[in-house]
């Protein structure tokens, strides 16, 4: 029996129970009623128009049956329809609409609005199926450049997450480290999900991990691993997750094998002529003076000094010839660039992991760059304190004539072991000398070890890790004259700065030296920057000396205005320009469009201009280039330089961008018209 | 009484020069062949001043120098490195270990001699 049916029965039933039910209770009431010769006056009566009774019963019954069928079909027959019908539009078919014919005229409202909320939900989830699609294809757009771009790599890269699993490779990683040139199985060792510890020694990575730990955010580290007889160069930068903690690193290695022992040969050559030559020669030189001074020398003597002249010259002769020949290759440890504060604290690590817990001598001067292999020596360092019992030291180095000191100073006494096979060869990689002395007056004792001075300073000048990429680009469509209807948020952006002989254009004064850096998808890119210092050809006031600190001497033999500014052009190109007060700025270059040939013709925006916008109620003072990196929290840093200055201003407007479109300037044309219109923008220069 | 002089080398070639345009400067001169002999000759008898080359057999230039100047014995003896070994750091460990002065090889005998009148005054 189907649901219907039976909910028809049952309603039926129901109907007939009801009207059955009424008529035998009014049956009831008048029978007792009725005294004795009525009721079989009734009686009679009833028995004579049985059938009759019998009949209207039936008609009665086969009328509510009829009633019951049009109830049903109404209102409890359509209402299971429709939520068949609403099953069917949330499970198979979100198309699919409830009838909005049938049934009661309030079930049809009913279902009115349900189709209503139904096309809602289904416009609602087409829209997000769009954008999970377009999502994704540009996920797989940007996964396929990074191919291209990984494919494409002089270097082998490894992306490994936190616990050193392999997530990503190139073709050349698996090449260079699958290379097993001792011959034995060809099981690749590469692969996705391994560990990066079977394939490099695990000491190396941490030891590069705790230095990047120690500057965290902050470019990488460098080592060198020796696999299979190859030379790796490895750089490590560590890939940090929102806290700012460590997610993974990646690791770009090079074969450095064949230039580091040509090098190391080289070197050790030279070293090795240099030292016999000088012996050889100073015989030769001492026997031949010892002729010149004394003439009246006897012939035993005079016959030894030629043999000793003849002896050293002929061996001199065969050292050169000798130095031809290729010398048999032992491969010399390439060093890495290393802060001398970095490897105090590398190296109280290495001691505190031993157990001895030594102390850091502070301060230490930042600038100093050492070279070394500072895992070899804090390793070394570390066998020499722990092996001979020593107590904890104090840890210093400083800058000596042309290398660096690093000093080990404790208590008493040297140790009776003063030999050192491990230091010997370390240090001799670094082509430094090591000692032990003690020192009587102080009653302490030093281990002083040379290591040679990186030779520039790296990366010193950048304080954020830089952007060297950004997929977005792709998408930016090129500079056109539309700039204006363009959002601020996505369009690209030269800030600039420009030191200056002293403040008046009009009366002669020049432009000094120039900074800009650009900013692109909403980023400062701090390591693409524009630094120039120009010569004036004319006095640099003692007054602007005193603010930007540029000396005469400083801009002598520099550029001139006519090299610096077309250079400065190409680098804002197809950019928006932004100074702080970039009137002043505007005013320098436009009066140079004629000696340069170069017309800065760009939209321009004034971060002070702007800055009036976002905090119309502030005073004049307010506005300075400080007062606002302080209320927008920017750190100021090298002011008064052009490229600190346009550094601040870059971070500066990046701050502004969201508190302007609070105030509904969204577009460039919005802003521009907005600068206008307040009052700095009467301010002439 | 005459000044001595300990020259400490093992190459025999620059030994000779050295012994005679001393001697005929005035000093006395002593002789060894390697550390180990330069410590004993210094044993038996503190020389004025030690000409001492850095590579030497079984004991290091840098060694004696170092053991000399252990000795609160032996304070006046100078020590002049006479040495191969050209490169800065190598004269900042000598120096370091408390060497009088640094002579790099090849040199000029003229200017030795007058260094060592400086540190030692007349034989």
């Amino acid at each position: 029996m189907t649901g219907a049916r039976r909910r028809y029965l049952l309603l039926f039933g129901a109907a007939l129970l009801v009207v059955g039910g009424a008529v035998a209770a009014l049956a009831f009431a008048l029978w007792s009623d009725l005294d004795g010769a009525e009721r079989a006056t009734l009686q009679a009566l009833v028995g004579q128009h049985a059938t009759l009774l019998l009949l209207t019963a039936l008609l009665v019954a086969a009328a509510l049956g009829g009633l019951a069928r049009v109830v049903d079909a109404r209102w409890p027959g359509t209402a299971a329809k429709l939520a068949e019908q609403a099953r069917l539009m949330h499970t198979v078919n979100p198309a699919h609409r409830l009838a909005e014919d049938a049934g009661a005229a309030e079930l049809r409202v009913l279902a009115h609005e349900v189709n209503a909320i139904a096309a809602a939900h289904e416009a609602a989830r087409a829209d997000v199926q769009t954008r999970v699609a377009a999502a994704g294809q540009r996920l797989a757009q940007e996964s396929g450049r990074l191919a291209a771009l990984m494919a494409e790599l002089p270097q082998a890269v490894l992306v490994c997450n936190a616990e050193g699993r392999i997530l990503l490779y190139n073709a050349r990683a698996a090449r260079l480290l699958n290379d097993d040139s001792d011959g034995g199985d060809d099981t690749p060792v590469v692969g996705l999900g391994r560990s990066v510890y079977g394939l490099l020694d695990r000491a190396l990575i941490d030891h590069a991990l705790q230095r990047v730990a120690q500057r965290l955010g902050e470019e990488a580290a460098h080592f060198v691993a020796l696999r299979a007889g190859a030379w790796l160069r490895a750089r490590l930068v560590p890939v940090l997750n929102a806290q700012e903690r460590l997610d993974g690193f990646v690791l770009m290695l090079d074969d450095v094998t064949r230039s580091v022992l040509a090098d190391g040969a080289r070197e050790r050559l030279l070293r090795q002529l240099t030292e016999e030559s000088r012996a050889g020669l100073a015989n030769i030189r001492a026997a031949a003076e010892a002729l010149q001074r004394h003439p009246d020398i006897d012939d035993t003597r005079r016959q030894r000094f030629t043999d000793v002249i003849g002896e050293e010259a002929r061996r001199l002769s065969e050292r050169l010839d000798a130095a031809q020949a290729p010398a048999p290759l032992r491969a010399p440890w390439p060093l890495e660039d290393m802060r001398a504060a970095d490897l105090a604290q590398a190296l109280h690590t290495g001691l505190a992991a031993a157990g001895v817990q030594a102390h850091v001598e502070a301060p230490m001067e930042p600038a100093t760059w050492l070279s070394v292999d500072s895992h070899g020596l804090v390793r070394a360092l570390t066998r020499f304190v722990v092996g001979r019992g020593l107590p904890a030291p104090t840890l210093g180095i400083a800058a000596d004539a042309g290398h660096a000191l690093l000093t080990l100073r404790w208590p008493g006494a040297t140790p009776s072991e003063r030999d050192d096979a491990v230091l010997d060869e370390v240090l001799a990689r670094h082509g430094g000398e090591w000692w032990c002395v003690h020192d009587a007056a102080a009653g302490s004792s030093r281990l002083c070890v040379q290591l040679p001075l990186a030779e520039a300073a790296p990366g010193a000048a950048l304080h954020n890790r830089p952007v060297y990429y950004d997929f977005d680009l792709f998408h930016q469509p090129g500079q056109t004259p539309e700039l204006d209807a363009r959002r601020l948020s996505e369009l690209a952006y030269t800030v600039f700065d420009t030191e200056t002989t002293g403040l008046d254009p009009g009366a002669g004064d020049e432009i000094i030296s120039i900074g800009a850096l650009r900013i692109v998808n909403g980023r400062l890119l701090e390591n693409e920057h524009f630094s120039r210092l120009v010569d004036p050809r004319r006095p640099v006031s003692q007054v602007s000396q005193q603010v930007h600190g540029i000396t005469p001497q400083m801009l002598a033999g520099q550029p001139g205005i006519e090299q610096v500014l077309p250079a400065f052009h190409r680098f804002a190109e197809d950019t928006v320009l932004v100074a702080h007060n970039a009137a002043f700025d505007m005013r320098f270059l436009q009066l140079k469009e004629a000696a340069t040939g170069v017309r800065f013709e760009q939209p321009v925006l004034d971060t002070l201009l702007l800055s009036a916008l976002v905090h119309p109620g502030h005073a004049d003072a307010e506005h300075r280039l400080e007062a606002i990196a302080d209320r927008l929290g920017v750190p100021v840093v090298a002011r008064h330089t052009a490229l600190g200055d346009a550094m601040v201003t870059g971070q500066v407007l990046l701050k502004m961008i969201p508190l302007l479109a609070q105030r509904g300037i969204l577009t460039l044309g919005q802003a521009r018209d907005a600068s206008r219109k307040t009052v700095y923008a009467t301010l002439d220069y | 009484m005459t000044k001595t002089i300990l020259i400490v080398d093992d190459e025999p070639n620059i030994v000779i020069s050295l012994e005679f345009l001393l001697e005929r400067d005035g000093w006395r001169v002593q002789i060894a062949r390697d550390g180990q002999e330069a410590l004993e000759a210094i044993e038996r008898e503190p020389p004025a001043l030690v000409l001492l080359d850095v590579m030497l057999p079984r004991l290091s230039g840098y060694d004696v120098c170092q053991r000399i100047r252990e000795r609160p014995a032996w304070r006046s003896v100078r020590v002049l490195m006479l040495t191969a070994k050209g490169r800065e750091v190598e004269m900042a460990k000598g120096l370091a270990l408390g060497a009088d002065g640094y002579v790099t090889k090849p040199f000029s005998t003229g200017e030795l001699l007058a260094r060592i009148r400086a540190l030692l005054g007349e034989p």
